[in-house]
């Protein structure tokens, strides 16, 4: 897998051997940085669970944080490709909140009362869905095409957008909180219900595994295909241990959360269990949002990476001239970068409101903050070209496990805050360190 | 003097180019042409107007009026694409590198290889820019890594590899060995007369007298946005050259009191 796409590029198939930790990471070509990043993920864990002896690292509490940290990782995955086409999206916050009204006005009152689709018409939660994503498809493109084709700067066309798009949320709703989503789109938010089960759960690991196996085979084909030096066959068995291993970790992790007591009895009666005198345990496994995630991940990964328009993407980021001597559509570029993002409000907004049955006036509010955050810790640069999605995937999993763990311990709100800001700056100060000291090439 | 060789039209032709930035003529009335395999040095001093006419050829900038012929067609270039279309490739000074990515990813930029299905074919770039490489620059190997991290010999050889590996018949070679050390400027002009024995024309804008007269068949000498001269090299010396590009005056309109002046100011360049 050559990746041009990755901040700290692995030494390719010219790496000589060297020996330690770097020689294990050029033969192996993990990406440093983003092993670094779980590596830290993992430290905070730790060390959350000593100060609470050992209550943090449950099932509970971490399928509960993964849940709350998915609206802002959803959108990070876009935000990268904002953020390395040299851009920037102030917006995504008040457009959540935006698109999570329209979901809760639409299947609360505007599907059952005018237009006649009862809460027992087929396919609402698709159509909902499709409804919001249009629309934050519609925001992002007028907003790409006033940055990319009339040449406003995207902090000024975004901050626009999050005053304006946040004041038209009162509007759609006169300042009241719309409850009531439709069943099967509230699943989107997890929950007992909202998840897929033991089973599945088995399930998705396998697919996972097999996918792994897959990727690194068809890479060492691909490397043999045209006779490149391959990874020594340690490095490949590692790799796949790993991956493997780390998946089918999660879910069984995930399995050892079970349905909450009420939840457990009315699934006992369907599948005529007896109900056994401490309560039936019932795997509930990954939640719906977190395999929403994981897709988005894998598809936004495959689009940065795989595709021309990643490529593009990046390659503006680098060097807009030579993106445009290229012969490259820049400004195409740009416009779709920023539906692209609209698409992922839509479904961040999706998560967000089926998590509270409905949407308040602030639904993502100072979201976009966080996804910036997230996107930076997650080794974006704002100099442009250099971010990865599964980067910032973990960056927001890295600031949501700092806020959730701070508030286990009873730190309230300021001084998550506190923590947030200065952990957002150290990252980044650490990064500028690491590159300055590595010569940008590590 | 345009269609003097041979039977058929001039590989390439440009004839009474205008391009104005404001009110100023950046290039005004600029005809030239290139023929196969023949290397065309551009000189003149700064802001003469070569980089700009060479411009309206790639596509970067588009000429307010004027005509372009390739093999004797009139053909329309307002954007890079164009260019590339018509085998027109250019290196620009600048290299126009995306320093991100590596060099497959540059040689490839805006013309990838894909799968049926349109995802990358990154094996299959890597393999054809190993194989350009080998021709231009046998030491190059690093081929996985952005390149930032190479030096400016090998981020020229990137730049060529892209002009070609797209089988250029037209080359633009803005300055290209400015940034160079005197090994690797050896190598590159070497290489401009492979390709030039490769039937590739070529025009070489230098602001290295001796590159022009080492390279160049002839010369085209731009003073002000217009051309003063286009010379066999065999018909003048660097003196001359120097004299036309310093002065904007053919050599035989010079008088000996300016000639003099500049052989006391310039020393005598072979």
């Amino acid at each position: 897998m050559t990746n041009v796409a990755d901040a700290a590029p692995a030494p390719g198939s010219s790496g000589r051997a060297r020996p330690g930790l770097r020689g294990l990471g050029a033969a192996t070509e993990i990406d440093v940085r983003l092993f670094g990043m779980v590596l830290a993920l993992a430290i905070i864990l730790i060390v959350f669970n000593v100060i609470e002896d050992g209550k943090f690292l449950r099932p509970i509490n971490m399928v509960t944080l993964a849940v709350q940290a998915t609206s802002v990782a959803i959108l990070a995955t876009g935000m990268v490709l904002i953020i390395v086409s040299r851009n920037i999206d102030l917006s995504v916050g008040s457009l959540v909140g935006f698109i999570a009204m329209v979901y809760a006005l639409l299947m609360s009152q505007w599907m059952p009362d005018v237009l006649g689709m009862g809460s027992d018409f087929p396919f609402r939660w698709v159509i909902a869905l499709a409804v919001g994503i249009a629309v934050g498809a519609l925001f992002g493109a007028v907003q790409g095409f006033i940055i990319a084709y009339i040449g406003v700067p995207s902090f000024v066309v975004t901050l626009g957008g999050l005053l304006s798009i946040r004041g038209a949320v009162w509007y759609l709703s006169s300042g009241r909180t719309v409850t009531g989503l439709d069943s099967t789109f509230q699943l989107l938010g997890g929950g007992g219900r909202g998840s897929i089960g033991g089973t599945l759960t088995w399930l998705v690991g396998a697919v996972g595994v097999a996918a792994v196996i897959f990727l690194l085979y068809s890479g060492r084909h691909q490397r043999r295909r045209f006779g490149f030096q391959l990874r020594p066959m340690w490095a490949e068995v590692l790799l796949a241990v790993l991956g493997c291993g780390i998946i089918l970790l999660l879910a069984w992790f995930a399995n050892g959360n079970y349905l909450p007591p009420g939840l457990a009895t009315e699934y006992a009666k369907e599948h005529n269990i007896p109900v056994p005198p401490g309560g039936l345990k019932v795997s509930a496994g990954f939640p719906i949002p977190i395999i929403l995630l994981i897709a988005i991940t894998v598809v936004m990964t495959w689009l940065a990476t795989r595709r021309r328009f990643g490529r593009y993407v990046y390659a503006y980021g680098g060097n807009p001239d030579a993106a445009e001597l290229a012969g490259i559509n820049t400004r195409l570029t740009i416009l779709k970068t920023f539906v692209l993002m609209g698409v992922l409000a839509a479904l961040s907004a999706a998560v967000a409101s089926a998590r509270l049955n409905g949407a308040t006036l602030d639904v993502g509010n100072s979201y976009e903050l966080y996804v910036i955050a997230a996107a930076v810790v997650g080794g974006t640069s704002f100099a442009g070209g250099i971010g990865t999605i599964p980067g910032a995937v973990l960056g927001a999993f890295v600031m949501a496990t700092l806020s959730y763990g701070l508030s286990f311990i009873g730190v309230n709100s300021p001084g998550q805050n506190v923590v947030a800001g200065l952990v957002l700056i150290l990252a980044v100060a650490f990064d500028a360190f690491n590159r300055r000291r590595g010569g940008g090439s590590s | 003097m345009a269609a003097e060789i041979g039977a058929g039209a001039p590989l390439l032709e440009m004839r009474n180019i205008r391009v104005a930035y404001g009110g100023v003529h950046a290039v005004d009335d600029v005809s030239i042409d290139l023929n196969e395999g023949e290397v065309v040095g551009l000189v003149g001093g700064n802001g003469a107007g070569k980089s700009t006419l060479m411009k309206t050829l790639s596509g970067a900038k588009r000429a307010d009026s004027g005509q372009i012929l390739v093999d004797g067609k009139v053909q329309s270039i307002t954007n890079p694409r164009d260019a590339k279309a018509l085998n027109i490739e250019c290196i620009y000074q600048t290299l126009a590198l995306a320093d991100n990515v590596d060099a497959p990813a540059n040689v490839f930029l805006g013309r990838e290889m894909t799968s049926a299905l349109g995802d990358l074919d990154d094996g299959a770039m890597e393999d054809a820019t190993r194989k350009v490489m080998a021709r231009l620059n046998p030491n190059f190997t690093r081929f996985t890594q952005p390149v930032r991290s190479l030096s400016g010999g090998q981020r020229q050889a990137v730049a060529i590899a892209r002009a070609v590996h797209f089988n250029a018949r037209i080359m633009i070679m803005d300055e290209p060995t400015a940034a160079l050390g005197p090994a690797e400027t050896a190598q590159v002009r070497d290489l401009i007369r492979q390709l030039k024995n490769e039937g590739i024309g070529i025009f070489l804008i230098s602001h290295d007298i001796h590159d022009v007269f080492d390279l160049s068949d002839r010369i085209s000498v731009m003073y002000h946005g217009r051309i003063v001269d286009t010379v066999k090299k065999e018909d003048v010396t660097a003196d001359q050259v120097l004299g036309m590009i310093i002065l904007g005056k053919k050599p035989d309109e010079v008088t000996s009191e300016e000639m003099a002046e500049l052989q006391f100011g310039d020393a005598p360049t072979q």
